[in-house]
């Protein structure tokens, strides 16, 4: 396959495939940073997140069209607006879903994986009426699309270093906030010990909607990110919710490192499979990789010690 | 099982064509010249209606059976739109057979127990005439059954693999040979393309299209297909093929890959600085229309081309007066693409083939149906072929930025449908 090439073509295609794989790496993160924060620290498998994602990536779509009609001479930096109006709504959406829905399900956690599917269907439904069945079409600003010519044949998307610089700044940000803040010394109080926490008189049910509403937040950042790359529709939310998962499983619940290494290593494996094997069979060589190791590990790659 | 050698598995009676033809079209100048008399003129509903069907003397019931709840909605919207507006171009005509269409519209809510199941209760319970629906063919293997066992008739408006002849389905859109064929010799002929670069989802209608496709480079064009790949339905991620693209450097793309990753594939083609407007690198999409080109964005596919039947730009009066009345009825905005004027063919192909027979009954109306053609058709003239698929000419369209197509090229023929193709298996 590669006899016919030159050297400086070989390493030239091997540089934009390095690229490829960071690329889908930090897709990896910011699709799974908002469920690692929900499923990870409160154990609520939040089936709708995808549907907080989709709902970044409308916000982003009425945004674009705000600013078209509005104020069309700032329209190139419409995109920055976007994500913080994402979070914002996102984020206030899950602090509602939260004080609605999730508060009284704490103690069963099948039960939220059945109630928040019911809402992923109400959501979608929700779409359809709203923006119609069909896909929008998000315009992206000029300066975010093509590629960046860094060698004479080294090409890099604009929009995945983007992506990429996102994925950074929203990692550090939660990580911040994790282990650095008192709000996150509440947070990992709260997953340690519920009774306890609640005795030293943290609030339990406040941090609850603050961490649950978080990760909606996030998820909606990553889904107004996505509309570069991806689909905007009523039902695109579908599209990312099982690798999503498959992340945060792999890296071990309750693990923020671990969801950086399970998409590193996830993301590194399948990117290199698709380009020998193509797409179907690198999914399948992945996800068979990732089933043998959580027999063997079923904890995933990282593990909280929690006295349960 | 294999049909391509035995007779049709349907028997084809030729009944006297010639006759009833002139019957209609008798009926046509008295409905036209006497619009007061148009219910006097209706036969006896006793004749048209033998076997029970929901026929009154100035009703016909119809169905239509497509999703619009769930993932598919996207693609089924415009396919609903165009057979509601058939429907009521035909009740403003006067109706069929003096009997004005009634429609019944079930949701198959994407989900294809759902599609047997309310098809199921369009033939027995409402008793429909025809019904008009499905999308998928997933769909349609759901239906086929229940419409073979109580003898419905469906009007099936998308493009598919072939490869399925029942007695049972009017197929209005084009099988695979007819698309990827026109396709495959304009590239080879007029980009003087010699090697070729297969993408498309995983599932049956670009394998199967792909297994034709790659037979045709391989044996009838002398080219070669340097790579050959499918990704999961709604897989988002293809900067690794798009590297693999480069390292083979074929002289087309020819794309399959659907729904979801359509917008997803476009969008990081674009990005990743192939582009399709310099002359060197060009694509084939057997799989976007104008529909899809919403969510795509037209700044990310400009310069593709698309092998289709139909595009809305085509240049003729029909189509003129098609798209006209479409976006009356559904809005300045509303897109056609090529599936949403297959679907509205089939309401007037029923229409045609019920005068023919002049009858409702199922029977009937499938004994008239070859042959039966429609001159107004938006994408010109269509004919019904013995194995109940159309002839239609095959059309390439050149993606424009404003979200069209320019038709750059029209095969001379009408192409004759062939969903066993010999040979291609």
């Amino acid at each position: 396959m590669f006899s016919d090439f030159s050297a400086a073509e070989l390493s030239a295609i091997f540089a934009m495939q390095g690229f490829a794989g960071l690329i889908l790496f930090a897709v990896f993160v910011l699709m799974a940073l908002g469920l690692a924060i929900i499923f990870g620290q409160m154990g609520v498998i939040n089936m709708a997140h995808g549907e907080f994602m989709i709902l970044g990536a409308y916000v982003t779509y009425m945004t674009s069209n705000l600013f078209a009609s509005h104020f069309p001479q700032l329209f190139g930096s419409y995109f920055l607006f976007a994500i913080v109006f994402a979070f914002f709504a996102a984020a206030l959406l899950g602090a509602l879903v939260e004080w609605s829905m999730i508060r009284f399900l704490y103690h069963r956690p099948l039960d939220t994986l059945l109630a928040t599917w019911g809402l992923s269907l109400i959501m979608q439904q929700t779409y359809r009426s709203i923006f119609g069945a069909r896909e929008v079409g998000v315009v992206i600003p000029d300066w975010l699309m093509g590629s960046y010519q860094l060698t004479d044949m080294i090409e890099v998307p604009i929009n995945g270093l983007f992506v990429m610089a996102l994925a950074v700044l929203a990692t550090l940000f939660v990580a911040a906030l994790m282990y650095r803040s008192r709000w996150g010394k509440q947070v990992r109080a709260v997953v340690q010990n519920r009774p306890m926490a609640g005795a030293v008189g943290i609030n339990t049910a406040r941090v609850d909607r603050l961490t649950f509403a978080l990760g909606c937040g996030i998820a909606g950042v990553a889904g107004s990110a996505f509309t570069m790359i991806g689909s905007t529709g009523p039902s695109s939310g579908q599209l990312y919710i099982v690798d999503t998962f498959l992340v945060v499983v792999f890296g071990g619940a309750g693990s923020l490192l671990g969801t950086v290494a399970s998409a590193f290593s996830i993301s590194q494996s399948q990117s290199i499979l698709e380009f020998f094997m193509g797409g179907s069979m690198a999914k399948v060589l992945t996800l068979l990789v990732v089933v043998i190791i959580l027999m063997f590990r079923p904890q995933g790659l990282f593990s909280l010690k929690v006295r349960r | 099982m294999d049909h391509s050698n035995d007779s049709r598995p349907f028997k084809q009676t030729r009944r006297k064509f010639l006759s009833t033809t002139v019957t209609a079209i008798t009926a046509a100048v008295m409905m036209a010249s006497m619009p007061m008399a148009v219910q006097a003129a209706a036969p006896a509903t006793a004749e048209v209606n033998t076997t029970g069907l929901a026929v009154t003397d100035n009703t016909v019931k119809v169905g239509i059976l497509h999703s619009i709840t769930g993932t598919m909605a996207i693609s089924e919207e415009g396919s609903v739109q165009a057979e509601i507006l058939a429907i009521e171009q035909i009740n403003a005509m006067g109706g069929v057979l003096g009997r004005k269409i009634e429609y019944i519209q079930e949701d198959g809510a994407s989900d294809w127990p759902t599609f047997a199941d309310r098809s199921n209760k369009l033939l027995r319970q409402d008793k429909v005439a025809a019904v008009f629906g499905c999308w998928t063919s997933a769909s349609r293997k759901a239906v086929l059954p229940i419409f073979e066992r109580y003898n419905g008739m469906l009007y099936y408006p998308t493009f598919y693999e072939g490869l399925e002849q029942s007695p049972n389905v009017i197929y209005t859109g084009q099988e695979a040979t007819q698309q990827v064929l026109a396709g495959l010799d304009w590239v080879a002929e007029d980009k003087g393309a010699k090697t070729f670069y297969l993408i498309g989802s995983d599932y049956i209608w670009p394998r199967t299209s792909n297994k034709i496709a790659r037979t045709h480079i391989e044996q009838h064009l002398g080219g070669q297909v340097v790579g050959e790949d499918y990704f999961p339905l709604g897989h988002t991620s293809f900067n690794s093929v798009i590297n693999r693209i480069r390292l083979r450097k074929p002289d087309v793309i020819f794309a399959s890959v659907v729904g979801g990753s359509n917008v997803a594939f476009y969008r990081q083609l674009k990005a990743a600085g192939l582009d399709m407007t310099k002359e060197d690198f060009s694509l084939l999409t057997i799989s976007v229309t104008e529909d899809e080109i919403l969510g795509i964005g037209g700044e990310n596919i400009e310069g593709a081309y698309a092998s289709m039947k139909y595009f809305q730009s085509l240049p003729n009066e029909n189509n003129e007066a098609f798209v006209k009345a479409f976006k009356e009825r559904w809005g300045a905005d509303a897109v056609i693409g090529d599936v949403t004027q297959a679907a509205y063919l089939g309401p007037w192909l029923w229409k045609a083939a019920v005068e023919a027979a002049g009858s409702f009954d199922v029977d009937r109306v499938r004994a008239a149906s070859p042959d039966i053609e429609l001159n107004t058709a938006p994408e010109g003239y269509v004919r019904i072929h013995e194995n109940h698929h159309l002839w239609s000419k095959g059309r390439i369209g050149h993606a424009q930025r404003n979200g069209q197509f320019k038709v750059v090229h029209e095969t001379e023929e009408l192409m004759e449908p062939d969903p066993f193709p010999a040979g291609y298996q």
